[in-house]
């Protein structure tokens, strides 16, 4: 496995790592987050952080990644 | 004939003829009806990815669990973000190995990567009767939100008759195309009714969102945090759950074979990240299903939620726009999953099952037929077997997330085998069956669809260990 695509799976993780397993941590009302009340507003904050990590995976495997994207190997 | 219905009517016609429209200067093949000759850019896929999955769901699902069930509905805001994470890696490769052998459809996959077409016809088998549920839901709920919508004047078997027969009239004749045109309407009426109702009751009730919270936290302590107002819908549920649609998601017939006419892998990498902060939305669709609990809290059906609380805050004109947002919200989808049904029907199950000499015009031809069969089952379907929505759902996730083992390890795990992988679709989907038909599911808390999946997936790779790896390798496109 390339370099770039390891980084990039290891940065993926980090959505079910906070979206699924981090769940019976965070199963609470308090403290609210902007009058929101704890598990959504922990929900709702790594399911916007997502785009920027996929953004940051994406750049990794442009980096690391032999330039072969296209046809062949 | 009040203003509602004017607008109704008026949103779903006009966008009927554009989606014919859509399709006028193209030669109708296979290759431009299904995958639509694989031309499409980003914003166009990102119109079609979305218009796949901002359903009438989104609508009245996702308000009315969060009114009945409270908590458990998160979950429809995680999934999302699980499932554009995997795509990122996931549908790249599909795609190279999709333009390579020129496929169209999941079971063209399987057919094509473990070279074995009883394969082909049952994961085809069981991709329609996954896809009968979620088409049943699209039409149920625009009769739904159309009998409301006008206030009872148009009653909702008819609103389903005529709405649902101007879709097919599209996908008939543009195929693919038709639907990813009329998602741009969609997507633009779906984001404003979104916005204006989930931003607007919390305001006009409590005064904004903060106080709303506060409301409801003082008056149902349990309803925001699992398992909310549920007895069985506990952390366990949610987090298998959460996995079982994240993993299903892309196993949908028709969100893979979407995958086929993007214009290139980097335009669908692309499209995997930007689309999770299509999910902030739904934020707003819990927001009306909680305002309503406090505000019409003796509703008989949750899932009117939304409805009620448009109706009883805002001017009529302003429930029609609801109404035609929310008919051709579920007529993009029901297009797409209409298209991929009736492809699967005909390539798959006649053309590779029974018929493999049937040449591309036959093919075709059938698929085009196969439009109106399933289109009359579905509307069978939807006027005389009524079920809770998101119950629908999860059963149709239950079924194509049997395919996960499959597509995966298929694409980056040379050694698996068709042997391992059929053994797996069988028994996980066996397992589900069992499960839900003898009422053990949630089973141990957990979702039945995820324990198939769990069970799919260690007999895949143990039968595949056991044996020598099949003939026919697909090179390793993206690792």
């Amino acid at each position: 496995m390339q370099k770039g695509t390891k980084l990039a799976l290891i940065l993926a993780a980090i959505p079910f790592i906070t979206l699924v397993f981090a769940l019976p941590l965070v199963n609470r009302i308090y403290p609210l987050i902007l009058g929101l009340p704890f598990i959504l507003a922990w929900i709702l904050g790594w399911v916007i952080l997502t785009p920027p990590i996929l953004w940051a995976a994406y750049l990794l495997e442009k980096k690391y990644n032999l330039p072969s994207e296209g046809e062949e190997k | 004939m009040n203003a509602a219905l004017v607008i109704i009517l008026a949103t779903v016609i006009f966008s009927s003829l554009l989606g014919i429209y859509a399709g006028r200067k193209l030669k109708m093949n296979l290759e431009n009806w299904t995958v639509g000759g694989r031309r499409f850019g980003i914003v166009i896929i990102w119109l079609l990815m979305a218009g796949e999955i901002y359903t009438t769901f989104t609508f009245l699902g996702a308000s009315g669990w969060a009114y009945s069930k409270g908590a458990p509905t998160f979950y429809i805001l995680i999934y999302g973000a699980l499932a554009y994470t995997l795509s990122f890696f996931i549908l790249p490769a599909l795609w190279k190995v999709g333009k390579r052998y020129g496929l169209h459809t999941q079971p063209d996959y399987f057919i094509k990567r473990y070279n074995s077409r009883p394969l082909g016809v049952i994961v085809a088998l069981i991709g329609v009767f996954s896809i009968i549920p979620y088409l049943q839901l699209q039409l149920a709920g625009l009769g739904f939100i159309v009998e409301v919508a006008s206030n009872g004047s148009i009653n909702s078997n008819l609103a389903i008759i005529i709405s649902f027969l101007l879709t097919c009239a599209f996908v008939y004749t543009s195929g693919i195309r038709g639907a990813a045109w009329v998602a741009i309407i969609k997507d633009v009426m779906m984001i404003l009714a979104v916005g204006i109702v989930g931003i607007g009751v919390p305001y006009i009730y409590f005064g904004g969102f903060g106080k709303m919270f506060q409301a409801l936290i003082d008056q149902k302590p349990h309803h925001l945090i699992l398992p909310g107002a549920t007895a069985h819908m506990d952390v366990l549920w949610v987090m298998s759950t959460v996995l079982l649609t994240g993993f299903g998601f892309y196993m949908w017939p028709h969100v893979f074979g979407s995958a086929f006419s993007a214009k290139s892998d980097k335009i669908i990498k692309r499209n995997a990240i930007i689309m999770p902060f299509y999910q902030i939305p739904i934020l707003l669709v819990f927001m009306v299903g909680f305002t309503a609990l406090l505000v019409i809290p003796d509703l008989k059906n949750g899932d009117m939620a939304f409805l009620a609380l448009v109706n009883k805050t805002y001017p009529s004109w302003f429930m029609g726009f609801v109404g035609a947002a929310g008919a051709v919200t579920a007529m993009v989808p029901s297009a797409i999953l209409v298209l991929f049904a009736s492809t699967l029907l005909a390539k798959n199950v006649y053309q590779t099952g029974f018929n493999p000499r049937a040449g591309q015009k036959t093919v075709m031809r059938l698929s085009r037929f196969m439009v109106l069969v399933i289109t009359t089952l579905a509307l069978i379907f939807a006027v005389f077997v009524p079920n809770e929505l998101v119950n629908l759902l999860i059963l149709g996730y239950d079924g194509v997330c049997q395919f996960f083992p499959g597509v995966v390890l298929g694409l980056f795990w040379p050694k698996v085998t068709k042997s391992g992988v059929f053994s797996g679709i069988v028994v996980g989907t066996g397992i589900v069956i069992f499960l839900i038909l003898s009422h053990q599911d949630p089973f141990l808390g957990m979702n039945a669809g995820f324990i198939g999946l769990l069970v799919n997936s260690l007999i895949t790779i143990f039968v595949s260990l056991i044996q020598k790896p099949s003939s026919i390798k697909i090179e390793q496109a993206a690792v």
